[in-house]
Formats: structure tokens, sequence, C-alpha cells
């Protein structure tokens, strides 16, 4: 079963590698991004839960 | 028979792609992008509100993510299209790097991010204009008005003229007149600005099959609608100033830069089409670029002095 396996070539695991550092980078682009805006709008309220 | 060769005989679904991340970058049409962000900036710059800078950027973020979301639904729709013009042949998926399907999946993602994004960051007026701007150009424009009738940039221009009204309406949560205005300018500029490289790419969008106003109306006829247009495009130019929301030297500024456009668009009409080369066609398309440019940074600027000195 072995040889039936695709065997990602030089090109495509270059390519896979680059895909993957660009979603790493957006999520956390877009992480830090919601963080922010979710303080800024809310300030010091974003403990203020009720109970 | 092995896995990988009875998947090929099927469809591409499980071959491995060499797209690389500059491919998807690609797909979100960067420089239309630009221009996005750009003129979506002049709006939040010229509205009655103070900004809080982190939610500013966020939402100039959300808009050009949204913009290049619907450039990517545009290409995903388009790859059959753009496979046959030279000037697009290249783009990711018609050449292969990106299968249609993930540029579709790609598109989708990224409008529903960038809306909820405004939406939360912003306001939902902001939201549901950006919604409406990809809707309308992914599926009014793309899918029906680009390949049935010879006014589908003059229509589908709104899409591209909504930035400024999105950037305006994520600071005050409104659309006002001054914001409108905004749109007018760019609304305005659209029919000129494509229809100078239909002329000199008439050939190009005959192949693809798309009405393009020179390829069903004629040359002679798109060369006097382009000076019509030309001519709206410097009176509306001036309109900020006229509104007061823009100094005047902004419409001094704005009416020279019009004039100038103008002329560009009398040459078009005046060349005929004798000369080959295009060379005022060429002309007027490149000038038109450097006009919208312009006159968003003398508003801009004209935006910056008023907060700078009020």
């Amino acid at each position: 079963m072995s040889e039936d396996r695709v065997k990602p070539t030089e090109a495509q695991l270059k390519a896979r590698r680059s895909r993957s550092i660009a979603i790493a980078v957006a999520l956390a682009v877009f992480v830090i991004l919601v963080y922010l805006g979710t303080l800024t709008k809310l300030g010091p309220a974003v403990f203020d839960r009720a109970m | 028979m092995a896995l990988v060769e009875r998947e090929h005989l099927h469809d591409d679904a499980g071959r491995l792609s060499e797209a690389t991340a500059g491919d998807f970058v690609a797909l979100l049409k960067p420089r239309v992008m630009s221009l996005v962000v750009f003129t979506a900036f002049v709006g939040m710059v010229l509205a009655p509100a103070g900004p809080n800078p982190v939610l500013a950027l966020i939402s100039i973020l959300a808009i050009a993510v949204g913009a290049g979301a619907s450039g990517a639904l545009n290409m995903w729709y388009d790859a059959d299209i753009d496979a046959v013009m030279a000037r697009t042949a290249g783009r990711p998926v018609p050449s292969g790097r990106v299968a249609p399907g993930e540029a579709l999946g790609f598109g989708l993602v990224l409008s529903a991010l960038s809306v909820m994004t405004l939406g939360l960051m912003a306001n939902w007026l902001a939201a549901s204009l950006l919604a409406f701007t990809i809707f309308f150009y992914a599926v009014v424009y793309t899918m029906w008005l680009k390949r049935s009738t010879p006014q589908n940039i003059v229509i589908g221009g709104a899409a591209g003229a909504l930035p400024p009204v999105i950037g305006w309406a994520a600071l005050t949560g409104t659309v006002s007149m001054e914001s409108l205005v905004l749109f007018l300018i760019i609304f305005l500029w659209t029919p000129p600005h494509f229809w100078a490289l239909a002329l000199f790419k008439s050939g190009d969008y005959a192949r693809a099959g798309i009405p393009m106003m020179p390829n069903v109306a004629g040359a002679a006829s798109t060369r006097r609608q382009i000076f019509a247009y030309a001519i709206l495009v410097a009176v509306s130019g001036v309109l900020p100033t006229f509104a007061g929301f823009a100094s005047l030297a902004y419409g001094v500024a704005a009416a020279v830069l019009g004039l100038a456009f103008a002329c560009h668009a009398w040459r078009v009409l005046a060349a005929r089409g004798e000369d080959p080369a295009m060379r005022a066609e060429k002309a007027l398309f490149g000038y038109s670029l450097v006009y919208l440019f312009a006159i968003f940074a003398a508003l801009l600027c004209d935006g910056l002095l008023a907060r700078l000195g009020g």
C-alpha cells in the first residue's frame, strides 16, 4: 500500500510551508487585532460582568 | 491504480497544491485593494468624528480584506474569461496555481470575517455597506452585468465607489451627503477609466466575449461617451468645495485636475482611432489613475489641515 502514497515534490513542500507561515501570521494578527479592539471598545468594562 | 492517478482522472480536488502565499495575496487584487484603503481612509479623515486610532485601523483593515475577498470571488468566477485575455491569463486561477474551489473558499471566508469584524469593531451600518459592496461586485457585476451589458462597468462602478462611504459610516454610523459626493466622484470616474482601457484592449475583450462599450456600441460612440463622462468627472471633482466640506484651495486644485482630465478625453475624441499605437487612449488611462489619486490626496490634505486647524 505504501507505493500508493503521494510523495510531495520539493516545490510542493516549499509552497505548503509558505502557506502555513502565512496562515500562522494572519491568525496571529487577527487575534491581536480582536484583543486590542475589544479592550479599546469596552475598556475596563471588559472585566465588568454581572454574576 | 494508485490513489493519485484515480483522483487525477476525475478532478483536481486531491492534487497537492503548489500555490504559494503570494498566489493567495494576488487573489486579493492588491493594487485595487490599495486604492480601496486609500479612498476609505480619506472618507474617515473627512468624517466629522474623533476616531479611535485602534478601531479606525481595524476598520480600514476589515474594509481592505472585504475588498480583497470580492476580488478573490471575481477571480474564481471569471477564470474562464481571464484565461483568454493576455492581461489576466497569468492570474492564479487561470494559470492553474490555485484551484477554483480554493479561490471560492478563500473569498467566502474572508468576506464573512471582514464583515463580522467591521460590524463588531465599528458599527453594523458600515458592515452592511461592506457586505453589500462585496455582493454587488461579486454577484451583480461579476456574475451578471459583466457578461450581459455594455453598461457593466457603469453600474458595477458603484462597488468601487463605496469604500469612502464605508469609511465615513465606520466613524459616524451614518451615510451623509458628503460621503455620497465622494461616491459620485469615483462612480463617474470609472467609465472613462475602463473605456480608455477597453479601447486599446478591445481585441482581448472581444476574444473573451465581454460586451465592453467599444465592442458593442463601437469606438466612435465610446469616445463620445468618454468625453461626456470626463466633463461630469471634472464637475464632480469640485463638488466638495461647493458642498462646503473642502476648502477653496482644494476646489482650485480639483478644477485644474478636472480640466486636464477633460483635455485628455478630448484628445481621445479627436484622435478618432487613427493612431495605431493608441497613445491618446493610453495617456487618458494613465492620467485617470493619477487624477483619482490626486483628488483624494488633495481631499486628505484638506481634511488633515482642517482637523489640525480645528
